[in-house]
């Protein structure tokens, strides 16, 4: 491994923007956004120049390392801040970078009118920061800090309108149930200290064929509640959906692009733990399936443009985890697909957000309709991001999708074909949903009010869509062709060149998800070719009512831990202060009753008094005789 | 003249030209005093300084006799524990006095004497961490409830005195169950090596193992009344309701550290086969003062009463860590005392601020702040960001190593203890987002911001907080040696990875 | 002449005393039963040096005197202040500490 001085650049350069332009103040209202995107774009000039660096380096070499200082050390327990860049953690710095360098140009525009846009853009720029370091991390502890960090980024995002107290409960239930899945990278840690003494990735994977199988299916399964929440995977999703709340740019970056994707990344860089524990791979692929078709099923029923990307978003991710799960076949197009996806699901969010920006804020689907004569870039650009998300060829999803029903396919056995099955089923509902929502926005009639002008958005808008598109257009081709991005990848997910059976061949793989996607799209057609209700009906089946409730996820959530959680609460407040203190105060009560019955004896007499002196003494001089008896 | 003495009588020399000062003169009363606190940091730092840091032992040593007749030496030295604690507390003290200005007035007594009582708890703090020689360390630890008596009595606010003797029993319950410890322990020393109040001549006695766990049990619970745990915290959230912010600080921040800093010191020490004994049950109330004091926090709907049961929550985790006997556990506890005094005051001062500007303490009447005064706001925020233990502020370090430490030796406890981190994002992102968030509450648009006498004083605590995440280094060179010291001396080793190369 | 006698006579005497002082209320005749009882512990001083025939109970009788005598001073000083002032020797009329 080479040793790198410079690597830690990447992530101070914008950690030290955001510290300063919020201390900046409104000195630097004028020109704090241009700063920030000027520090996101040399962020990507440099991820650049690493990776053309390291494309140059022999394999073996291309890997880089730097270790910063040391952070913690006690006893045995030694993490240094140290940094990793290698072959998967190269793909993340650039899709982070890259795609975050077109947000903050986007954003750039999108929030001129906000007062507090420098805030919203150092917000962005500690994303960045914290972000890089979860995918430079060197160690678990180390990614633990971006894991936070990006978690507080998200918090800080989606409560950037939080004078609308809706949008700040959203803010806080997305980073309450964050905290639950960081409950699972802390216990991995732990266990992870406990059995291997360290907690470096390296470290770790020197040992991780000597462990135990209790171990490693402790910390896989404890990884697997990290990734989920995250990753808004089932059964901790429900948080998704309220983080639209946060403006569209927040909802195209975090929220569809990089960190609900970083659930994929710990799974693929634990690659050495799920490989090694069975049980625990495959409940990844388990939640993997339920998500994606849970998401998609929600995305059926959305109105809301940006709930049904976020649900869409959450079934996409769905498809990642499978992947990962699959184990060596699967990390690399796990990756593939994620990248494919940052670029068209940020693309489309970015159009929903210029959508929404001509349509002064309307984000129902019900209240658009015929949009492409008024906005054909931002019509055009959705419409690659939708073709790349249903799998059309040539477009990037074809190729990422494919590879996943493949290899989930390739299982073998009965679990082959039900995961298979899934994976199409969800192609089948993905491009359902997709049609519905493009159709709905796009084409037919117009459905809005007589108060909209509807207007394609400004250059800065439109220009980072375009670019996005170009990579829905041509991502997936770039690293499908030759195996690219699989050899690229090999070195870190697949050491051991495994080698996999093939029960399916590739081409019928093909067919059947073309003739998936093709179904989907036709039901689409057939169904929201007619008039659109502006109103969303009411007389609908059950199926619908509960999709439209996310499923109930809230429903059950609440149910099962919010109110049981406050009534615990009430009660023990009720207890410390009734009992625990009552305690208390029941001594103090005591001392003070004994204390007024025991007054009574001092009458001020003197009788009295002689009296006691007399039977004390008495009582004195039978103990004596007693004792001495 | 050990340095020690000499940061221990700085002090001391401020009341005595206190008293030279006009009862009128307030503005001069509280410069003397800032200016007195403020020697005493640098002179703090300046020792930190020369702090030998590879040394576990005690350094800058000090003996003389006090009472000769019983063996009682006025014997004072500090090892890393100690000199972090006091420079804790050294550090506190000027910034309390800056950031609550104003907080004496209006007190039943003059400001004169506000800060005489102010300088007079720094010396006792000093006296109680550096002192070597139990009786003295016992002086101190009584001495200090004199001053915070009267400053929760006189200066507070709400019911003050009930509040203040409510702290008052409590303490001296405790109290008094130590000193009977201390006398047992006198009686055996005069058996065994002679009479003798000395530390580390004491911890070589030999006890049976029922008197140990008595006296044990004697020092235990007056350290676990001043470290509240569950369920000896009840004084805590009436204390902290009503005492001025400063008094806050300095009651949570320090006073309350003497509590888990004599587990360590005093009772792993003196007591180690007792300590074992006992420590499933301790581990036990650990456990669930971690997830009590989360809840309780939870459910509070004053803002003051919500700190006071984090801490509770907090303390929770540095016994559990000290308990774990694991190197790592006991240097994130100690660790922990540090930054939870970082955070809580900050919490605490801001808080202060808060309620001072409303003229309420209860949650529900904040609303927007972070529009209407977002310094302010901030500062709170990242207190409570601390308080949740965020990796990157300082918490978190602590927190994690006394996880980790507890996890070698009681996988369950800790897990059970990890659960306190969701219950912590809740109590402190309910707050903040009832009183920085939503739309600015009626009465609250014209609140001001924080001036600059309390920006300064807010600054140096938020550096803290965020350097001691990012570089905790130079705080754990002074505390390992000393860890690994106690551990040893308590007859334990780190329990080894299962698979260590 | 058993000797025993004197220390039973002591023994009355002394009741004599403590009931009087218990049961009375006039301070004068209180402080008669007073000197009673000390006087009656001054015969058992006496009746004990006999029998172990030294001197030591004799010389605490004589040291009882003197204090008796002094008391005797003070007290009746303080009655008859007090009957001054009170125009009453009655003890329960100057229970003043209780209130």
């Amino acid at each position: 491994m080479l040793e790198s001085e410079t690597l830690v650049v990447l992530i101070a350069l914008p950690l030290f923007s955001s510290g300063f332009l919020l201390l900046a103040g409104r000195k630097a209202d004028k020109w704090g956004h241009l700063f920030a995107t000027a520090i996101a774009g040399s962020t990507f000039l440099l991820a650049m120049i690493e990776m053309f660096a390291m494309v140059g380096r022999e394999e073996a070499n291309r890997a880089l390392y730097q270790k910063v200082f040391t952070w913690i050390s006690v006893g045995s327990f030694n993490v240094d801040a140290a940094l990793l860049l290698d072959q998967l953690s190269i793909c993340f710095v650039l899709l982070i970078t890259g795609v975050g360098t077109l947000i903050h140009i986007y954003s750039i525009s999108y929030m001129s009118h906000d007062p507090d846009r420098r805030r919203f853009f150092a917000y962005l720029n500690l994303f960045i920061a914290a972000m890089l370091l979860l995918v430079l991390g060197d160690s678990y502890l180390n990614l633990y800090v971006g894991w936070e960090g990006v978690g507080l980024a998200s918090y800080l995002l989606i409560g950037f309108w939080n004078k609308k107290p809706e949008y700040a409960t959203a803010a806080k239930k997305a980073f309450v149930v964050n905290r639950i899945g960081d409950l699972g990278l802390s216990i991995a840690i732990m266990v992870a200290f406990a059995v291997f003494g360290t907690v470096t990735f390296k470290g770790i994977e020197e040992q991780a064929n000597s462990a135990s199988q209790g171990a490693m299916v402790a910390i896989g399964f404890a990884l697997l509640l990290a990734a989920v929440g995250k990753s808004a995977q089932f059964p901790l999703q429900s948080w998704l959906g309220d983080a639209m709340a946060g403006p569209t740019p927040v909802s195209a970056l975090i929220h569809a692009a990089t960190m609900v994707t970083a659930g994929v990344y710990l799974i693929v860089r634990s690659n050495f733990v799920f490989d090694n524990a069975p049980i625990a791979q495959f409940a990844v692929v388990i939640v993997g399936a339920i998500t994606l078709l849970f998401g998609a099923i929600i995305g059926m029923a959305k109105d809301d443009i940006k709930k049904a990307l976020a649900a869409s978003t959450m079934s996409q991710i769905g498809y990642m985890i499978l992947a990962a799960g699959l184990g060596p076949i699967g990390y690399a197009f796990a990756i593939m697909h994620l990248l494919t996806h940052g670029f068209f699901k940020a693309g489309m969010f970015l159009g929903a957000g210029s959508v929404m920006h001509g349509m002064s804020d309307e984000v129902n689907m019900r209240r658009y309709g015929g949009l492409a004569r008024y906005m054909p870039i931002t019509t055009i650009t959705f419409g690659f991001g939708y073709l790349a998300i249903i799998g059309v060829p040539p477009f990037a999803g074809f190729y990422s999708k494919d590879k996943i029903i493949e290899a989930a396919f390739n299982l073998g056995g009965a679990k082959g074909i039900v995961f298979g099955s899934i994976t199409l089923l969800g192609a089948v509902i993905t491009a359902f949903y997709m049609t519905r929502l493009f159709m709905m926005t796009f084409l037919g009639k117009k459905r809005w009010s007589e108060g909209q002008r509807p207007h394609e958005s400004p250059f800065l808008i439109w220009a980072p869509m375009v670019i996005l598109s170009l990579g829905s257009i041509g991502s997936g081709f770039l690293l499908y062709s030759g195996k690219r991005l699989e050899y690229w990848l090999k070195p870190v997910v697949d050491k051991g060149g495994h080698k996999h059976e093939e029960f399916i061949s590739h081409a019928t793989v093909t067919t059947m998800a073309l003739t998936a996607v093709l179904i989907g799209v036709a039901i689409a057609i057939a169904k929201y070719r007619k008039d659109i209700p502006i109103e969303a009906p009411e007389k609908v089946s059950i199926f619908t009512r509960a999709a439209r409730k996310d499923l109930m996820q809230d429903q059950i959530n609440e149910t099962l831990f919010m109110r049981p959680g406050l009534a615990i609460t009430s009660t023990l407040v009720k207890t410390d202060e009734k009992v625990i203190d009552g305690l208390v105060r029941g001594v103090a009560q005591v001392s003070l009753g004994s204390a007024k019955g025991l007054r009574r004896i001092q009458s001020g007499y003197i009788r009295n008094y002689a009296l006691l002196i007399l039977i004390g003494a008495a009582a004195l001089i039978a103990a004596i005789w007693v004792v001495t008896l | 003249m050990s340095l020690i003495t000499v940061l221990g009588l700085l002090p001391l020399l401020g009341v005595l030209a206190l008293v030279f000062l006009k009862k009128d003169d307030a503005l001069g009363v509280k410069r003397l005093a800032f200016a007195t606190s403020i020697i005493v940091a640098l002179l703090g730092i300046w020792i930190a300084t020369k702090f030998d840091r590879a040394e576990s032992e005690f350094q800058f040593v000090e003996v003389r006799e006090w009472i000769p007749t019983f063996g009682i030496n006025y014997s004072v030295g500090i090892d890393g524990i100690s000199l972090l604690l006091i420079l804790l507390s050294v550090i506190l003290v000027p910034i309390v006095i800056l950031a609550g200005w104003n907080e004496s007035e209006g007190g039943r007594w003059s400001t004169k004497t506000f800060y005489m009582l102010i300088l007079i708890l720094e010396t006792m703090m000093i006296g109680v961490f550096a002192a070597t020689d139990v009786f003295l360390f016992y002086v101190f630890f009584e001495a200090m409830l004199i001053p915070v008596y009267f400053l929760i009595g006189g200066y507070g606010s709400g019911e003050r005195i009930q509040a203040a003797v409510k702290f008052l029993l409590y303490s001296l319950f405790g109290g008094l169950l130590m000193l009977a410890s201390i006398i047992g322990l006198y009686v055996i020393a005069g058996n065994q090596i002679g009479r003798t109040f000395d530390i580390s001549s004491l911890a070589t006695l030999q006890i049976d193992s029922l008197t140990e766990n008595f006296l044990f049990l004697g020092f235990f619970i007056a350290f676990a009344i001043k470290a509240p745990l569950w369920p000896l915290h009840t004084w805590l959230p009436d204390a902290a309701k009503s005492a001025t912010p400063g008094t806050s600080v300095l009651l949570l921040g320090v006073l309350d550290k003497v509590g888990t800093f004599g587990m360590m010191r005093y009772c792993l020490e003196l007591f180690p086969n007792a300590s074992k004994t006992f420590t499933p049950m301790i581990i036990t109330l650990a456990l669930i003062s971690i997830i009590y004091g989360a809840f309780l926090a939870i459910g509070q709907k004053d803002i003051n009463r919500l700190i006071a049961f984090t801490s509770i929550s907090h303390f929770g985790f540095i016994t559990m860590g000290i308990f774990a006997m694991t190197t790592q556990g006991h240097t994130g506890a100690v660790l922990y005392m540090v930054n939870h005094g970082f955070s809580t005051a900050a919490l605490f001062l801001v808080a202060g601020w808060m309620i001072h500007r409303r003229g309420s303490s209860t949650i529900s009447e904040f609303g927007g702040l972070q529009r209407v005064t977002p310094v302010m706001a901030w500062s709170f925020f990242i207190a409570g960001l601390s308080g949740l233990a965020l990796p990157g502020l300082s918490s978190f370090v602590s927190e994690f190593l006394v996880l980790v430490g507890t996890f070698t030796r009681y996988p369950v406890a800790a897990i059970i203890g990890t659960l306190g981190i969701i219950l912590a994002a809740l109590y402190i992102l309910i707050p903040v987002q009832k009183a920085l968030h939503g739309p600015t509450t009626a009465g609250n648009e014209n609140l001001k911001d924080l001036n600059l006498r309390e920006k300064i004083s807010i600054a140096p605590v938020i550096v803290a907080i965020v350097a001691l995440g990012f570089y905790p280094k130079p705080a754990l060179d002074v505390i390992n040696p000393v860890s690994e010291r106690v551990i040893t001396k308590a007859g334990f080793s780190d329990p080894a990875p299962t698979l260590g190369k | 002449m058993d000797i025993s006698y004197y220390l039973y006579l002591s023994a009355a005497l002394f009741v004599i005393g403590a009931v009087g002082v218990v049961i009375r209320r006039n301070a004068i005749v209180i402080f008669m039963c007073i000197e009673l009882m000390l006087n009656a512990s001054n015969l058992a001083f006496v009746t004990f040096a006999r029998i172990h025939g030294n001197l030591e109970g004799q010389m605490v009788a004589f040291f009882t005197m003197v204090v008796a005598a002094c008391e005797v001073v003070v007290g009746l000083a303080i009655i008859v202040m007090i009957y001054r002032s009170r125009r009453s020797a009655s003890v329960d009329d100057a229970s003043l500490l209780r209130r």
